[in-house]
């Protein structure tokens, strides 16, 4: 690994993303379109869902669109050849993985900025905790997004398997993670998987935020559990990126 | 003069005893080929014959089923020749929505070399009026050349080039020969594909390869000799008929 070319990679995925205008323009005002349609659905319920489910939405948004994006983005470099090319200059596989880790991070705290400040303002998302944490849990569950996307990369063939997975990886995370039946309140097994899944402690820490004032010591295991699973999908990821082909 | 690998030291891509099967079917069988330098070396052949997974081996990519392929010294692939090998892939693997400069300056930051290098590059493959354009905005032959710009720019002493000049016209085709005549000229070493046969001219020696096998390895005087040719293409449809006939006679 070198950073100068770590660097160079993120700068030059960031700069290919920055031509996309309608791509950035996506990842930036879906998440507030969907968390206003929330707002919205929810404005004259007796209780208020929306600060119930919105900040779990906010944990759930860069986490997709980031294992999307990533996942389409690197699949695309095992298939032009350019992967191919980059794997015979001093390259690193770290240094593609990172590259590709920090331009999507930098990507997600913009989303998550902008999401965050969306839902806390024109959307009145009551936050009891600081709003910075919600902006940091935002980025660990892109970065994590990032690293399955990347991980899944490796075992799609096509754009069309790639934008497949998303659904494979994700929607099973969706249902389990708390959001439609509290977590305690799953059949037992499904509690147990629910229990390694990392969405779960992403949605977790996000209603830790929403619901307390100091709720840092709540949330810090629950990013150092999501840690483990970006470190696990990004070594299994690597794994996946060979020097040699067949 | 030879070095502790038993080769001559001067044979800057080795390849021995070269066996490669690819989705079950035996590509190259046992190939066997040197490379001097300061040549280029031109591979020449039916596509399907093993032109390019001989490519990918020399350049460490290739999972090989037995034999070595040695570059400058060494094993094909090792670290220290990641800055001295240059590789062009058969088809463009540029960035389609970056420009040709952005492209280049990512190659040449992944490489380490600084300043004008990524100006010479491009002028180099004649993209300097396009620099500033979008690949994707390209048309086929710019979009090559801005690949072969991307190999150019670490300046590598040895250049794999998997058909470079594909749909281009005669005169960017006659420059881009020119220049990897300059190149050669300086001391680096190229091995370079096609399957035009009018660029058999411009090259030191021709390795023919149909099937996975060597047809021919000379130089074209020997080759049009031999087959009593006046030129390549005619030479090499000569070795064909030859070997078809003698396979069909040990039939």
């Amino acid at each position: 690994m070198n950073p100068r070319i770590t660097l160079a990679t993120a700068g030059r995925i960031l700069r290919q993303l920055r031509g996309d205008h309608r791509t950035v323009a996506l990842m930036l005002v879906v998440p507030c379109v969907l968390l206003g349609l929330l707002a919205w659905i929810y404005a004259d319920a007796p209780i208020d869902v929306f600060d119930r489910i919105g900040p779990a939405l906010l944990g759930v948004f860069p986490f997709v669109v980031m294992f999307v994006v990533t996942s389409v983005a690197t699949l695309r470099e095992r298939t032009s050849g350019t992967l191919e090319r980059l794997l015979t200059t001093p390259l690193g596989k770290a240094d593609l993985m990172l590259g590709y880790a920090l331009a999507f991070g930098a990507m997600a705290v913009a989303q998550a900025v902008v999401a965050t400040a969306f839902s806390v303002w024109p959307a009145g998302l009551d936050i009891a905790g600081p709003l910075w944490l919600l902006v940091v849990i935002a980025l660990f569950d892109a970065l994590l997004g990032t690293a399955l996307g990347l991980l899944a990369s490796g075992f799609a063939r096509t754009e069309f398997q790639a934008v497949q997975f998303m659904p494979a990886f994700v929607l099973p995370q969706f249902l389990l993670c708390g959001l439609l039946v509290p977590r305690d309140q799953l059949p037992t097994v499904l509690e147990w998987i629910s229990n390694v899944l990392p969405l779960s402690y992403a949605v977790d820490a996000m209603k830790d935020v929403t619901v307390q004032t100091h709720p840092l010591p709540d949330v810090v295991p629950s990013l150092a559990f999501i840690a483990l699973w970006i470190a696990a999908s990004l070594a299994l990821g690597s794994l996946t990126l060979r020097r040699r082909t067949p | 003069m030879t070095n502790k690998s038993g080769t001559v030291a001067d044979d800057v891509i080795v390849v021995e005893g070269l066996r490669v099967v690819r989705g079950g079917r035996e590509v190259l069988p046992d190939l066997t080929v040197r490379v001097p330098r300061g040549q280029v070396v031109g591979l020449l052949g039916p596509s399907g014959g093993g032109k390019s997974t001989l490519m990918r081996a020399v350049v460490g990519v290739q999972v090989i089923e037995r034999g070595t392929v040695r570059v400058l010294g060494e094993e094909a692939g090792s670290p220290s020749l990641r800055h001295r090998v240059g590789y062009l892939t058969q088809a463009p693997s540029v960035y389609g929505d970056l420009s040709v400069r952005h492209n280049v300056a990512y190659l040449a930051r992944v490489l380490g070399v600084g300043g004008d290098a990524v100006d010479r590059a491009i002028a180099a493959v004649d993209l300097t009026d396009h620099a500033d354009v979008r690949v994707e905005n390209l048309s086929g032959g710019q979009e090559s050349r801005a690949n072969l710009a991307c190999t150019l720019v670490g300046d590598p002493d040895v250049l794999v080039l998997d058909e470079p000049t594909v749909g281009l016209d005669p005169v960017l085709r006659r420059e881009l020969w020119d220049l990897f005549r300059r190149l050669a000229a300086q001391g680096r070493t190229l091995l370079v594909s096609s399957h035009v046969m009018d660029e058999a001219v411009r090259c030191d020696r021709l390795v023919l390869l149909r099937q996975g096998r060597i047809l021919s390895d000379s130089t074209l005087p020997e080759l049009l000799e031999r087959t009593g040719t006046t030129d390549a293409e005619q030479a090499f449809l000569a070795l064909i008929d030859g070997a078809d006939r003698d396979g069909g006679e040990a039939a």
